[in-house]
């Protein structure tokens, strides 16, 4: 028989599983590097050297960490509703597509107005690209992992659309639209290392997350809907209309990613701008534990961990598809922390058998 | 007479919790042996060290006089254990000859050999005179039935001993005569039968011998001819309890709730509610008896507004409620006590604070402009913990981890604390111990007496008869009679709650002639 100091040990353990999840992915990974005949420990600290080694390195991280964050948090959003928005990438384009059509449209607006306005419309075309399920798993139960999976379809078919018809640029070369406006640009809040105003913006979206999920109604709502929708029903709470909601959020957020990306880096509207955040999110949320500070932490990692393998390519020559092995072996390690629990009560029911 | 079963010293701790503490008890073949406790007193964790669901960590288990090692219900099986399950484990779809052999080799491998496994359940059931059709689908039985169709099932994998777990719980008074004629068939051909029950009436009909539990200890066995069932009780809860609530008599005052005509359709768009009137008044509790299944859930959930009427009407206070939902019907101050403490009263993953303010959460003082009221929520979680007795006394602590008898508290504290005028309690006492029952029971008694119209839906006969001044009775979807408290013939509920309809019959008989 453990006793009760052992299992508290043990559980406390468990409690940590992202970092265990993190550490195990990374030993993994030292092990691959190691199989293609190169030092592991050379590449880790080449690693940690091109993700935060300089201004311009750590800018780079801070780049990829927002829009990582803002989807992150739009997917806890979700889960925290046990919802599974898969409509992430879609909502991204959306978003974009949303607040760039209002830049390219309105370029005499001062800043200021420009950039509130645009917020405003990435957040609203993504929510309604996300909420748009939402609504349909609510009112006709309809499983939202496939309808925003295929709400991605529509979504990126139609900027591409548009990309390739009337929002693409006078030269007509690339599926791509003109370059927005410099008042829409998110600006640079930090010069040398070329850090715009996106992750301000993303750690207030982090607050708001929090503040939403843990100290208002409607995150309450969210919340009891996500744990229990019979008993939130009988309490009297609105189901289809958290449903709803949390999705608008989720896929609100998400928008905001694209325009991150969008508003903050890259400038104009392209076919692939994306490199497919929308679904990282689901590694970020997990890591995080669906709680905003988590989900900051692991948008950091996510992003530093790209950032350094960017460089890692360079300079030691390993593929920075190792960044993205790594980020899948910290989710399937996570997804095994969170069945090891069970495991472990048959385990012991086993070994009291065997006694 | 020979000793079947022996357990000898079996202790079991979970954590901190010795569930069984040294537990010695013998089953003697040709006996049933009825096993009393309270929710808690570690009946369950005894019958699943004896069905090779948990491993003891002391003791042993002597079967036959033989040292046994049951480290899974397999292994049960195999030595001649029986387990019929207060759920049944069987498959609704599948014929009662499917049931019995899922799960078993087969002479005739891969193929079943359903011939031979239908001519000895048919042979079974003659010789026990269980009147079971092999050929017939389980969810064409009755509940009845379908508990003898288990019975057959461990008597075909050759059980000696059958455990059955509050196996009255779901049967009407006559099914219940009639299990407890097979169970003495079984124990007449040499069986033993374990007996677990909270029902002293039940143990001094049935058994022979009883074992009381108490704090996961044997507090004594004894035979049933002996004792009493006043000196039963004083042994499973350690004190004389009082069976007859004091119910002082008040009249009835102004209705709070008025149903008229109500019809309801299920899921399925068969009918669950026929033409159902019916009032409440204040200071009145209204009991609706009836075996469980038969229109008390859609009447419970018409009334919280969770389902809409196909026709009739609802008024509360006067006021209609069709398609107001659960949120209006809260807005008329009515409390709610669901009968899945789990599934419908609380919201496992919120703490105990949160879970206090989930009716009323949205509106001021707890909330304003959508943002929640933190400090002024945390007193009144504090103060209605002390009010209520909550424990353990910790507003962070979530709701999953509070045992059964805390969470109706809670339930009541959040449901009950508005001092409501109307109050809907379905099976408030499901799974609570004597102490949490009673206290569930004084804190009703203490509302009618206040002035609250009380609608109290059980398929507790008991609990019915301990608190209504009215009880009407249901039977598939209908009111089927509605009589004074006073005035009420036991038997007269029984064959109602059975379908069985003097006076209807008697007209038919007029018709007929």
């Amino acid at each position: 028989m453990t006793s009760r100091y052992q299992r508290k040990v043990v559980d406390a353990l468990f409690k940590m599983a992202p970092v265990w999840a993190v550490l195990g992915a990374l030993t993994i990974g030292a092990i691959l590097v190691r199989a293609a005949g190169l030092d592991p420990l050379k590449v880790y600290a080449s690693l940690v050297n091109g993700a935060f080694g300089s201004r311009s390195a750590l800018g780079i991280t801070l780049q990829k960490t927002v829009p990582l964050l803002f989807a992150g948090l739009g997917m806890a959003v979700a889960f925290r509703c046990d919802l599974v928005n898969l409509g992430g990438e879609g909502q991204i384009y959306i978003g974009a597509l949303a607040a760039g059509a209002i830049a390219l449209a309105f370029p005499f607006l001062p800043a200021p107005v420009m950039l509130t306005v645009c917020l405003v419309a990435a957040f609203v075309g993504g929510g309604i690209w996300g909420a748009i399920p939402g609504f349909l798993r609510a009112r006709y139960s309809k499983s939202e992992i496939i309808t925003t999976i295929l709400m991605n379809f529509i979504g990126f078919g139609f900027v591409s659309f548009l990309l390739h018809g009337p929002l693409q640029e006078s030269r007509g070369y690339y599926p791509q639209s003109e370059l927005i406006p410099p008042a829409a640009r998110l600006p640079i809040i930090w010069q040398a290392a070329n850090v715009h105003l996106g992750i301000i913006l993303a750690l207030l979206a982090a607050a708001g997350v929090y503040v939403l999920l843990w100290r208002t109604a409607i995150g309450y709502e969210i919340r009891a809907v996500g744990s229990n929708p019979k008993a939130a029903a009988h309490v009297g709470i609105p189901v289809v209309r958290s449903i709803v909601v949390a999705m608008l959020v989720s896929g609100g957020l998400m928008g905001l990613a694209g325009l991150a990306e969008v508003f903050g880096v890259q400038y104009r509207i392209s076919d692939f701008f994306s490199p497919g955040y929308g679904f990282d999110a689901i590694a970020v949320s997990l890591l995080g534990y669906t709680h905003p500070i988590g989900v900051t932490l692991a948008a950091l990692f996510f992003g530093a961990l790209r950032t350094g393998f960017n460089s890692v390519e360079r300079t030691q020559g390993v593929p920075r598809a190792m960044a993205q092995t790594v980020q899948g072996i910290t989710v399937l390690l996570l997804v095994i922390s969170v069945i090891l629990p069970r495991l472990r009560g048959r385990l012991r029911r086993k070994e009291n058998a065997s006694v | 007479m020979e000793s079947l079963l022996r357990v000898e010293n079996v202790t079991k701790v979970f954590g901190a919790v010795v569930a069984n503490d040294h537990v010695s008890l013998e089953v003697r073949r040709g006996e049933i042996h009825a096993l009393l406790g309270e929710n808690g007193a570690g009946k369950t964790t005894l019958m699943n060290i004896l069905y090779g669901l948990y491993r003891p960590d002391d003791g042993h288990i002597l079967f036959h006089g033989e040292r046994v090692t049951l480290s899974s219900p397999k292994d049960a099986i195999r030595a001649g254990i029986g387990m019929v399950h207060q759920h049944f484990m069987l498959i609704p779809v599948f014929s009662v000859v499917e049931n019995i052999v899922l799960g078993l080799g087969s002479l005739r491998r891969p193929l079943l050999d359903v011939e031979s496994a239908t001519r000895r359940i048919a042979a079974l059931s003659k010789e026990y005179r269980l009147d079971v059709d092999p050929h017939a689908r389980v969810c064409d039985l009755s509940v009845g039935a379908q508990q003898r169709v288990e019975i057959i099932k461990a008597l075909y994998r050759g059980a000696d001993l059958f455990i059955l777990d509050e196996p009255t719980a779901v049967l009407t008074p006559q099914e219940v005569d009639d299990l407890f004629a097979v169970l003495r068939r079984l124990v007449q051909e040499g069986h033993a039968i374990i007996f677990i029950t909270h029902k002293l009436d039940e143990v001094m009909r049935v058994s022979d011998r009883v074992t009381v539990l108490r704090d996961g200890a044997i507090v004594s066995t004894v035979a049933t001819s002996e004792t009493t069932k006043e000196e039963l009780a004083r042994m499973m809860v350690g004190r004389e309890i009082v069976f007859r609530v004091a119910r002082d008599p008040i009249s009835p005052g102004a209705s709070v709730l008025e149903v008229t005509e109500l019809d309801i359709d299920d899921e399925q768009c068969s009918v669950a509610l026929k033409g159902v009137s019916l009032s409440v008044r204040r200071h009145e509790i209204l009991g609706i008896a009836g075996v469980g299944g038969n229109g008390q859930n859609e009447l419970a959930g018409a009334l919280v507004g969770l389902y809409e009427p196909t026709q009739g009407t609802i008024a509360i206070l006067g006021e209609d409620i069709r398609g107001q939902g659960p949120k209006g019907v809260i807005k008329l101050n009515v409390g709610r006590i669901p009968e899945d403490r789990q599934a419908q009263g609380l919201i496992p993953d919120f703490t105990i604070s949160e879970n206090l303010i989930a009716t009323h959460f949205w509106q001021s003082p707890l909330s304003k402009w959508y943002l929640l009221n933190l400090p002024l929520i945390g007193r009144l979680a504090k103060k209605l913990i002390q009010d209520y007795d909550i424990r353990p006394p910790e507003p962070t602590l979530l709701a999953r981890q509070m045992s059964g008898g805390n969470q109706q508290k809670l339930i009541l504290a959040r449901e009950l604390s508005r001092d409501p005028d109307l109050i809907v309690a379905v099976q408030p006492t499901r799974g609570l111990d004597v102490g949490a029952t009673e206290y569930i029971y004084a804190e009703l008694l203490k509302h009618r007496q206040r002035g609250a119209g009380i609608l109290l839906i059980s398929t507790e006969l008991e609990e019915i008869l301990t608190l209504s001044d009215r009880i009407a009775v249901m039977f598939q979807g209908e009111i089927v009679g509605m009589m004074d408290a006073g005035s009420v013939e036991l038997e007269e509920i029984g064959l109602l709650m059975a379908g069985v309809r003097p006076q209807q019959d008697a007209v038919c008989d007029e018709v007929r002639r």
